[in-house]
């Protein structure tokens, strides 16, 4: 018997009789002699807490985390400081291991939570409508793809190749089952560079900053989007909207983006949790649950889940989306860390985060060996290139403690020498400082053979 | 809508006081440029977002109190049919908390994330042996997300084979998840029927399955807890007209160690971690869906997938794991990088800590935990007023009839339901499956006490008996929770879904 369950050879005794069965056996008579397994499962016997827990915690030490090295990894998901104070509020029981708030009286303290993240949200992306969350940032685009379908049923999407490259992919893997297009719009000069819009084109969707960290000029292309009476998406880096005007500002109908940044770990890429926000005519269309103020019997003020004719639990085949379990414990930490920052530490931390990406900036492009990839203003991920090659360069600069970013040629190829360094609160200057010196040795220990090989 | 609100449930917007604040910045360490100086001027946001102005004991106690107005697992009982609502250990949370998980940034390089890598290795391997499908992805997020991926998959397995069907065929009982599914795949809803015993009806089943179906979605056991004894017909029969057949693994609880989809004919299985598995429900996610297939579709399995590199790669004999990209025939990807690990920890922690006797016993209990609720309930003369859908022993869920409790007690299940709420029990599932007239769709999952589910019958009896005397009570019920019973139809008519500021 594990710990977890608690039936006694007494219990199971009773309980059987009770049922009017000799054996638990007969309980399973509906499965077919041929269906049975008849032999153990092949893995291993269970073991103790204490045991399983040596085993993960060995696992786990295998791993080079952001604590073991001075991390300028980015790419969607970024090493912030995470506040004590999320911890120990998501960790309680009453919000680790409730259910969907299906009985709303009795779970007011979640309702509630959701209706102050998507308020959040709402100011954040300056739209009126906020849902309490989807998966994550890439399937939240697919998601608004989605949205631009069932409004007005054209047949193409037209993505910026500065949307993240998994946002691209994934909507391409639901497309195809809608059977529409995407067409990828080229960067010039690391922005978006739209081709002629048709009727056909269901939805613009680009991304802000983009993938190589530049900032794009929104407003341009969704008023691009407008005029061929398309919708317009974007999906955004959420502390950039501390500083950049919002979407809803921009002209954008719908806005999304990756919710990691915002209280949630790194986690090896999830959980974290999608946000979704749009303009009051897509209300009825958004996917996902929404949490509703209301009145209860005697006139108290309460949160319900709201809208739910859009769900599948309701609507079935006619739901605006299959969601069902979403992240809410995600979003919780979400609100939690944007209260805990406020309005003004929200503002002052990605002004700090844009001061010190314009440094480092500085720093690496007056290295030998290093050039920006492009010249557009940037929030606080750049992209650089290497007069040698990347891997080599990130390799070197490893052995020194530092891991210089991510090497941009696999997803990028005509970016093969392309860097992308990304800058949170959490590297400092000193830790800029290391990155430089440890760049610039690397870029020198390549210099002598590269020049060989090219001699 | 402006509703006066108690001090006790102010938003946290409503407690801000301009200049409050818990965060303090760190030290500027470079040059204090302005955002002027470094933005273009037309893209500088001109209003701050109006966020919260609170200090952090303010911030404490504000979610501290909204914690108290929510029930949970941890605290009682929650038997929702459909959710396997099962303890969480709370080992998973020291394991998830651990800095090489919780740190570990994506796009670490693989050599640099052996110990994540191996995890889900071993996992997907662990998972498919419990299916008996061999070939696993966990990328997709959600169960829903696992079975988009599963008729997505099934979708690139016909067009390989150069045929384009357009219906796939789900049971009435189906969960929700699965016609939505469908619709977002691309495809038609064709609905089978169910049986008198409650299974799928083999007559209807044979009618509607042409080659224009792609698939037919299944449970087993169904949504109404029962084992579908025809389960090899069905096969046969989707497998004639060349569909494919997809399994909803949401009552795996049932049938661990006992048998598996794989072997039933199933071609793919998603799985649910945050229902059989135990990552805590959070009160909606994050959960996951992983799903399992058969050789004929592996081909098509979502990218990137984890694999085992032997020493012939080079490793110094040591077997090394690592994302495979290399996949001509993928359907892509459903989502950014590997899927929800924070939640692989949890299930495989959970997995090696029962092993394969544990996770058989899990399935046993559930089961037995079931038919001894179902029992009961019959003993304290529930069944008179609510009956069982289906006369006959039942898997890991049962579900019961409020039809004779509305007609002759005049209270609707729904009702019972608010009334469970004063003797703080979380109701079951009501309202589906929707081939049950009131519905009430019980699964008490393998750890709860026999103690709990006697209290659980002798309570809804206690409540049919209240009934008989004034059925007013339950009507209006709750009285005792943190609100009462809350204007639903109100909220949808006039949505307010933020704070107006």
């Amino acid at each position: 018997m594990s710990g977890y369950t608690s039936a006694t050879g007494e219990d199971r005794r009773e309980m059987l009789a009770t049922i009017g069965v000799a054996s638990i056996e007969e309980l399973f008579a509906d499965i077919p002699e041929g269906m049975r397994l008849g032999r153990a499962l092949a893995l291993d016997a269970g073991r103790s807490e204490q045991e399983v827990f040596e085993e993960l915690r060995a696992l786990a030490a295998r791993n080079m985390s952001t604590e073991d090295e001075i991390s300028f990894l980015g790419g969607g998901m970024y090493d912030h400081y995470i506040p004590a104070a999320v911890d120990s509020i998501i960790s309680r029981s009453e919000f680790l291991t409730p259910y969907t708030p299906y009985q709303p009286e009795i779970s007011q303290g979640g309702l509630q939570a959701m209706f102050e993240y998507q308020t959040a949200i709402s100011e954040l992306t300056g739209l009126p409508v906020s849902n309490a969350s989807v998966y994550e940032g890439p399937s939240a685009v697919a998601a608004a793809g989605y949205v631009a379908k069932l409004t007005n049923g054209r047949g193409r999407f037209v993505v910026s190749r500065g949307v993240h490259p998994h946002a691209r992919e994934a909507l391409g893997t639901l497309a195809r089952g809608w059977e529409m297009d995407v067409v990828e719009a080229p960067l010039r000069d690391g922005v978006t560079e739209l081709p002629a819009l048709d009727a056909d084109v269901s939805a613009v969707i680009v991304q802000q900053p983009n993938f190589l960290g530049a900032i794009e000029d929104v407003p341009a292309l969704a008023q691009a989007a407008h005029d061929a009476g398309a919708l317009a998406i974007c999906s955004c880096d959420p502390h950039s909207l501390a500083l950049l005007k919002p979407p809803g500002a921009c002209g954008i109908d719908l806005a999304v983006g990756e919710g990691q940044p915002l209280g949630n770990r790194l986690d090896f890429g999830g959980p974290s949790f999608g946000f979704f926000a749009a303009s009051e005519e897509l209300l009825r269309r958004m996917p996902g649950r929404i949490a509703g103020e209301t009145r209860d019997a005697d006139g108290k003020r309460g949160f319900v889940l709201t809208l739910q004719t859009r769900e599948q639990h309701i609507r079935r085949e006619r739901a605006t989306s299959n969601i069902c379990t979403a992240q809410a414990l995600n979003a919780l930490a979400g609100v939690i860390y944007l209260s805990w920052l406020g309005r003004r530490g929200f503002v002052e931390l990605a002004t700090l985060m844009l001061q010190r990406a314009a440094y480092a900036r500085e720093r690496l492009t007056a290295l030998e060996g290093v050039e920006l990839l492009h010249g557009q203003p940037v929030f606080r991920e750049f992209a650089v290139r290497l007069e040698a090659p990347v891997d080599r360069v990130i390799a070197r600069c490893r052995e020194r403690g530092v891991n210089p970013g991510v090497a941009l040629g696999r997803d990028y190829p005509e970016h093969s020498d392309g860097l992308l360094v990304a800058i949170t609160e959490r590297r400092t200057r000193a830790d800029i400082d290391r990155l430089a010196d440890a760049l610039g040795a690397a870029l020198e220990a390549e210099r002598p053979a590269y020049h060989e090989v090219t001699a | 809508m402006s509703v006066t609100a108690a001090d006790d449930q102010l938003t946290i917007f409503e407690r801000s006081k301009p200049g409050r604040r818990a965060f303090v910045a760190p030290e500027a360490d470079v040059p204090e440029r302005s955002p002027a100086e470094l933005l273009p001027a037309e893209l500088i946001r001109t209003e701050e977002p109006r966020l919260p102005e609170i200090s952090e004991p303010e911030l404490v106690r504000h979610f501290n109190r909204l914690s108290k107005r929510n029930f949970d697992l941890d605290t009682g009982f929650y038997p929702l049919g459909s959710c396997t609502m099962k303890h969480n250990p709370k080992l998973h949370e020291r394991i998830a908390a651990l800095p090489g998980n919780a740190a570990l940034h994506p796009l670490q390089d693989p050599r640099h994330a052996q110990g994540a890598l191996e995890l889900m290795w071993r996992l997907q391997d662990a998972l498919g042996e419990i299916a008996g499908l061999p070939h696993v992805s966990l990328q997709p997020s959600a169960g829903s997300h696992g079975e988009l991926a599963g008729v997505l998959l099934t979708r690139a397995f016909h067009e390989d084979r150069g045929e384009h069907r357009t219906k796939v065929l789900t049971p009435d009982t189906a969960h929700g998840t699965n016609p939505a599914t469908v619709t977002m795949a691309g495809y038609e809803v064709v609905k089978v029927g169910t049986d008198a015993r409650g299974n799928v009806d083999l007559d209807d089943l044979r009618a509607k399955a042409d080659t224009d179906v792609a698939c037919l979605m299944l449970t087993n056991p169904s949504t109404v807890g029962l084992f579908e004894p025809g389960i090899e017909q069905i096969a046969t029969i989707v497998h004639d007209v060349g569909a494919t057949l997809y399994y909803d693994g949401a009552n795996l609880n049932a049938i661990m160690g006992l048998c598996r989809p794989g072997d039933m004919g199933f071609d793919i299985v998603h799985f649910n971690l945050h229902k059989t598995f135990t990552q805590p429900h959070g009160g909606g996610g994050p959960g996951a869906g992983p799903i399992a297939v058969s050789d004929r579709i592996e081909p098509f399995l979502p990218r990137p997938q984890i694999v085992r590199r032997g020493a012939a790669n080079g490793n110094g004999g040591e077997p090394f794991f690592d994302l495979d990209y290399d996949r001509p025939k993928s359907i892509g990807r459903l989502r950014g990088f590997q899927g929800n690990y924070g939640v692989f920890v949890r299930s495989y922690a959970y997995i090696r800590s029962l092993g394969a006797e544990g996770l058989r016993e899990v399935s046993e209990v559930a089961v037995l935990n079931a038919n001894y609720l179902l029992a009961k309930l019959r003993q304290e003369g529930v069944l008179e007023y609510l009956p069982a859908a289906f006369e006959r022993l039942c898997m890991h869920e049962f579900v019961l009839s409020g039809a004779p409790m509305k007609r002759e007690l005049g209270i609707r299940t729904l009702d019972l339901a608010k009334r469970l709420l004063d003797f703080g029990v979380h109701p079951p599932t009501v309202y589906f499956p929707l081939i049950v007239d009131e519905a009430l769709l019980i699964e008490p999952t393998e750890t709860e006490t026999k103690e709990t589910l006697d209290h659980f019958a002798e309570t809804v009896a206690a409540i049919l008996r209240e009934a008989r005397e004034d059925p007013e009570v339950a009507r209006g019920a709750p009285y005792t929770t943190p609100v009462r019973r809350l204007d639903e139809a109100g909220a949808a008519r006039r949505p307010v879904i933020r704070q107006p500021l």
